[in-house]
Order: structure tokens, then C-alpha cells, then sequence
């Protein structure tokens, strides 16, 4: 088993077993999904109108509850000094970090998106589109929101401070993803949201992790 | 010629020899355009669809555009400090960012008193005013981040990664926040659609915001010099 592989399946044993893994986060999405209605009314009809839309904002904000652990942990037991030393380098210990976030957390909330999103009125047909466009979603959620969990490493407040960091970068994952889905709702072409979302999610995975590695040298400093 | 001047100012005893000149004389300067572009302002016709509104143009295109340059400003100065390891430039992103929070904030509140007579709302969720909106969002998360962390050097390299990383996404964010929708009015100044009367005040604010930026940007980095002296000295002291 090679050592990064290794490191993949640690940190997804990580994400998924300890402390209730992306329960935390599935419950806050459906928590979420939850808070619209009672605050906009039961009415169906104003909720189909912002139910796709709402479905993504959250999925945005349910993204960000684990990222505070992502490297903080391996921070203050001193396991990231030593992933710095091994040979496959920060850059693709944040990579394998960040793809093991997606997995953990990324993909359960994008099961549950299309529910979330049908419940809150949006039409049935668009529940396949909307679980890909989540789960591709997830992929630049995840690696941007890498960047924000090495930059507030050894900060005071790191939870706060990632999200404030980090919710400008997932403006245009949300743009992409939910247009995509009213695109299709409303009958128009919804594969160019779908083609640019995957476009930042994949620039995202390979850029981030060299911001992440430099963000975790900084901090190990 | 520009870099040329930039190598010749990153010496810090130059730099303040420089600034200590440059900057009164900025802030003269932006006082002089600043004044005779508000007085040519108040002079314009009004405008045959905005009215008197149009003059809130002077004060709100001028901000907008200076917001966006800080953040450039600040991008350059973050990769000169992270790639050279230079305190200077690490001094002037952290002076810079607040500069850009406030412009950027003087363009949102201006927009905002603009769209209420014009577009009948206080706000408008459309490309251009949710973009610069981003955009201060941006400024807030990277002061929030410097703030965050005690170690200066750490603090400012941190902050640095995130300005670099902001620089490559507000391109995306702008195409993005395009793409999903776009009311504000479309360009009208570089497709030459502006009333020429109403160019020269533009030109004469736009000078003066930059020479503005300019000065407070120097007596803040000279501000920032000074704090680290300071501190410096107190430390040489309590070990003494």
C-alpha cells in the first residue's frame, strides 16, 4: 500500500468514524432546510420558487462545519510535522486530506441535496442533476475550503475565521451548480453551468493544494 | 520605470526618506483634483434620464474602480512579500487593506443611495453591486485572518497565501456573479457612450482618488514602520 493510499484511508476513517463523521453535517443541512420554511411560511408556491436555490446555499453552509478539523488535529498532535517530512510532500498529503473531505462529507450531502431540494417543492426531474451537480460542487467545496482550514491553523476562533475566509471563494460553485439546476427546471440549456462547475472544481483540486501546502509550512514554521 | 522605482523604494531607509515627502504632497495633490472635480461636478447639466442623481456617478464610479485597483495593489505587494521575503511589501499589503475595504464600502453605500431614486430600491441583487460586495467580503476575510494570528510574520504571510489566492478567484468570481445575472447598466465610459461633458469631473475624481489612495496609502505604511520600531525597541528594552 503506498503511503499516500495510506494516508487517504486514515483520513476517511478519520472523517467518517470519529465523533459521528458527516452526521454532524447532514443534520445541519436538514436542520437548515428546516429553519426556510418556518421563517418564508408553508406556502408551496414561494418555496418551489427558491427551493433549488436554497437547497444549494445550504449545501454551501453545511460544507464548512467540518473543515475547521481538517488539519487543525494533525496540527496539534504534531502529525502534520511529521506528514511534512514524508516523501510525498504537503502538497498531496492536502490533496488526499481534501479528496477524503469530499468523500466523508461531500457525497452524503449531495445524497441528501435532491431530497432537501424536493421537499422544499423543487420538481422531481431535476433530482439527478441536482445530486451531480452537489457532488461536483462538493469537490471545489472541499478544496477551497482546504485553503481556508491551512490558513487559520494556530489562529484564535479557527471555525469563524474559516468561514469568513472562505464563503467568497464558494460564491461561484453556487452560482454554477444552482443555475445549472433552475436552467433545467425552467427548461433552458443547463450543461454549460454544469461544464463551468466542474471547470472550478477541477481548477480548484489542482491548484489549492500547492495554497494549502504553503499555508501549512507557514504555520508549521 | 515603475519597477525600477519599486527596487529603488524597498530599501527602508530610502522609503521613508521618500514617503515623508510624497506623502503630503499625494494628499495636496488629491485635495486640488478632488476639489475642482466636485466643483466641476456640481456644474454639469443634469442628466436627461438620472437627473440630479447622475452626481452621485462622480463620487461612486471613482470609488468602485479604486477598490478594485487596491485589491491589485495588494495582490502585488503580497506575492513581492511572500516570494522576496520582504518586510516592506508585508507592511504595505497589510496598509492596503483596509484602504480597499473602505473604497470598496464608499462605492456599495453610494450605489446603494443611487439605486433607491433609480432603480426604486435600496438594493438589487444584481452582477455588479453583488461582485463588489464579494469583493468586500474578500478585504473583511483577509483583515480577519491577519488579526487572527499573534506572529507577525506568520500573520503576514498566512494573510498573503489568502490575497494571492483571492487574486486568482476574483477573476472567476466576477464571471460568475456575470453569468448568473446582470441589470446594473452596461459599461458606458470605455465604449464611449459617456456625455462628454460629464468626462472631465470623472477624469478629474478619478485622479484625485487614486493620488488618495496613494497618500494614505504611504502614511499608513509609514505608520506601520514606525509601530514595528516601536515594538522593537520596547522588546530591546524589557530584555535589557
Amino acid at each position: 500500500m503506498s503511503p499516500l493510499e495510506a494516508l487517504f484511508r486514515r483520513e476517511l476513517a478519520l472523517a467518517w468514524g470519529r465523533g459521528g463523521g458527516p452526521l454532524f453535517a447532514c443534520a445541519f443541512y436538514i436542520g437548515l432546510a428546516t429553519l426556510l420554511p418556518l421563517a418564508e411560511g408553508p406556502s408551496p408556491q414561494k418555496l418551489a420558487a427558491v427551493a433549488t436555490g436554497a437547497a444549494f446555499a445550504a449545501l454551501a453552509l453545511s460544507s464548512l462545519l467540518s473543515l475547521e478539523r481538517l488539519f487543525e488535529r494533525d496540527f496539534e498532535d504534531g502529525a502534520l510535522d511529521l506528514l511534512s517530512l514524508g516523501r510525498p510532500g504537503l502538497e498531496l498529503v492536502s490533496a488526499a486530506k481534501c479528496a477524503a473531505q469530499w468523500l466523508a462529507n461531500g457525497a452524503p450531502l449531495a445524497v441528501l441535496a435532491p431530497v432537501v431540494a424536493i421537499a422544499l417543492g423543487a420538481p422531481a426531474s431535476s433530482a439527478g442533476l441536482t445530486f451531480a451537480t452537489a457532488l461536483a460542487a462538493g469537490v471545489g467545496f472541499a478544496f477551497t475550503g482546504g485553503i481556508g482550514a491551512a490558513l487559520a491553523l494556530g489562529a484564535k476562533r479557527g471555525g469563524v475565521l474559516v468561514a469568513a475566509i472562505v464563503l467568497p471563494l464558494f460564491c461561484p460553485p453556487v452560482v454554477f451548480g444552482a443555475g445549472a439546476v433552475s436552467a433545467l427546471v425552467l427548461g433552458l440549456d443547463w450543461r454549460t453551468g454544469l461544464l463551468l462547475l466542474c471547470a472550478y472544481s477541477l481548477t480548484a483540486a489542482a491548484l489549492a493544494p500547492f495554497a494549502m501546502a504553503a499555508a501549512c509550512r507557514n504555520a508549521l514554521e | 520605470m515603475m519597477s525600477g522605482f519599486a527596487a529603488f523604494l524597498a530599501n527602508p531607509a530610502r522609503f521613508m526618506a521618500v514617503s515623508r515627502w510624497l506623502a503630503p504632497v499625494l494628499g495636496l495633490v488629491a485635495a486640488l483634483l478632488l476639489g475642482a472635480g466636485l466643483w466641476m461636478a456640481m456644474g454639469v447639466p443634469d442628466d436627461y434620464q438620472q437627473g440630479s442623481t447622475i452626481r452621485i456617478l462622480f463620487i461612486h464610479v471613482p470609488a468602485a474602480t479604486t477598490g478594485m485597483f487596491v485589491y491589485a495593489s495588494l495582490g502585488v505587494a503580497s506575492f513581492i512579500g511572500l516570494v522576496f521575503r520582504h518586510a516592506l511589501a508585508d507592511a504595505a499589503a497589510k496598509a492596503a487593506a483596509p484602504l480597499g475595504a473602505a473604497f470598496t464600502a464608499l462605492a456599495l453605500v453610494t450605489g446603494s443611495l443611487w439605486g433607491r431614486p433609480m432603480w426604486g430600491a435600496w438594493w438589487v441583487w444584481d452582477a455588479r453591486l453583488t461582485s463588489m460586495l464579494v469583493l468586500f467580503l474578500l478585504y473583511l476575510g483577509y483583515m480577519a485572518l491577519h488579526a487572527a494570528l499573534d506572529d507577525e510574520a506568520k500573520a503576514a504571510r498566512a494573510a498573503a497565501i489568502l490575497a494571492l489566492v483571492g487574486s486568482v478567484n476574483l477573476p472567476i468570481i466576477y464571471f460568475s456573479v456575470y453569468w448568473w445575472n446582470s441589470l446594473h447598466q452596461g459599461d458606458t465610459i470605455i465604449s464611449g457612450k459617456l456625455a462628454p461633458a460629464y468626462g472631465a469631473p470623472l477624469l478629474f475624481m478619478w485622479g484625485g482618488y487614486m493620488a488618495l489612495f496613494g497618500a494614505l496609502w504611504l502614511v499608513r505604511i509609514r505608520a506601520e514602520v514606525w509601530r514595528r520600531r516601536a515594538g522593537a525597541r520596547a522588546m530591546a528594552r524589557a530584555l535589557a
